[in-house]
């Protein structure tokens, strides 16, 4: 048994499968970044911190005639999402209902999922710098109708070629935008989704979480998702009524090449 | 060009599973590699020769595990039990039975995507919309 504790948890194997497959199914519609950005691991949840490459200086030696260097490092955040589920609706799983209450999995899968969007798109504060923060491009306006979204996404797709930043380019649209965009018919009944697809040659990506939209390069090597422990379903507690879960994982994320996007605000 | 990689009609496959059966049919070409450099090698007594074919068979022991790694990476169940399987000194058999029963069955722990918990999501780039 590790860290989770399933084992501990009182509910049958096949609710557990059940729970493993609802949140499987959940979470990967919603997590946007990792269908961009390199992902390397997992680690497993022993695994603590990225290495940087970088030290940093000691002002102390342990004695004459040595110097010292220390090692930097960037520790992996646990992001967490609890939830607690009916143990009647459970029981009710085994005995073959097809329809159990699992809304209190769905909804923390969608906020880890969003959690983990914003962390890397936009940042979270004293842990992970997010891509919109490390861009170096002066951010384009998306504009307030559809009607003018092939302009900004092109600006940007030529800007990223300016900066020497190959595609394929992908476009991460926050929640909003990506409704707008795919009901959206152009002049003459063509779908705004594969103007744009055609702009970028690359995915266009509901990204629930982002605010606006960002265009970045997929080639590879510029942002990089290190995962520890993927996400997995663990135990806490339970009662006669209810049994408590949580949705963890750890990770840490880099950016090698911050000119690789532009953020485009609402 | 075929695509016997895939059992199933690949538009009904997520981009996961496609790159999924491209590394296990790189998996199979690399093991059937290995196994024609070994035949070779038994056979052949030109030294250098040989030398160049025991060098081309190390690349394939190179392309064998990185494919390998790459799918245990990707599957928490396959790589709990390779796990309890590689470089274990003792009985394979014994080992590859315990494995399995600790990934798959768990005795009571109900970790239905293998003892670490995970639900192996990993990256899902390549992913259309």
């Amino acid at each position: 048994m590790n860290h989770l504790l399933r084992s501990l948890a009182p509910i049958s194997d096949s609710s557990w499968k059940l729970l493993d497959e609802e949140a499987s199914e959940r979470l990967t519609t919603p997590l946007a970044a990792r269908k961009l950005v390199d992902f390397s691991g997992p680690h497993g949840w022993e695994h603590s911190a990225s290495d940087l490459g970088r030290t940093a200086p000691l002002t102390s030696a342990p004695c004459d005639g040595v110097t010292g260097l220390q090692r930097r490092v960037m520790p992996l955040i646990e992001l967490r999402a609890d939830f607690e589920l009916s143990r009647a609706e459970l029981r009710d799983a085994d005995r073959g209902a097809v329809d159990p209450d699992l809304e209190a999995l769905d909804i923390a899968a969608h906020q880890i999922a969003v959690a983990e969007n914003v962390s890397v798109f936009h940042g979270w504060h004293g842990a992970i710098t997010g891509i919109e923060e490390a861009s170096p491009h002066e951010r384009m306006a998306l504009g307030e109708t559809t009607d003018g979204y092939p302009r900004p996404v092109a600006g940007a797709v030529e800007r990223l070629l300016h900066n020497g930043i190959s595609g394929p380019y992908a476009l991460a649209l926050g929640g909003e935008q990506y409704q707008r965009v795919v009901q959206t018919a152009e002049h003459g009944g063509y779908p705004l989704l594969e103007h744009l697809r055609k702009i970028l040659e690359g995915p266009i990506i509901w990204a629930p979480g982002v605010r606006g939209a960002l265009v970045l390069s997929t080639r590879g090597g510029d942002f990089l998702f290190e995962s520890g422990q993927d996400l997995a379903i663990g135990y806490d507690s339970s009662d006669a009524e209810v049994a408590r879960f949580y949705l963890e994982e750890s990770f840490s994320f880099r950016i090698a090449t911050p000119e690789a996007a532009v953020v485009l605000e609402p | 060009m075929g695509f016997d990689q895939y059992h199933e009609p690949p538009d009904e496959l997520p981009p996961a599973a496609r790159t999924f059966a491209r590394l296990c049919a790189s998996l199979t070409e690399e093991a059937e590699a290995i196994g024609w450099y070994e035949q070779r090698l038994a056979v052949e007594a030109d030294p250098d020769a040989r030398a160049i074919m025991s060098d081309a068979q190390g690349e394939e022991f190179k392309h064998f595990s990185m494919d390998l790694e790459f799918l245990l990476r990707r599957t928490p169940a396959w790589r709990e039990i390779a796990q309890g399987v590689l470089f274990q000194p003792g009985s394979i058999v014994e080992h590859g039975e315990e494995a399995e029963a600790d990934a798959l069955e768990g005795g009571d722990s109900g970790d239905s995507g293998g003892s670490s918990g995970s639900l192996g999501i990993g990256s899902l780039k390549g992913a259309s919309r």
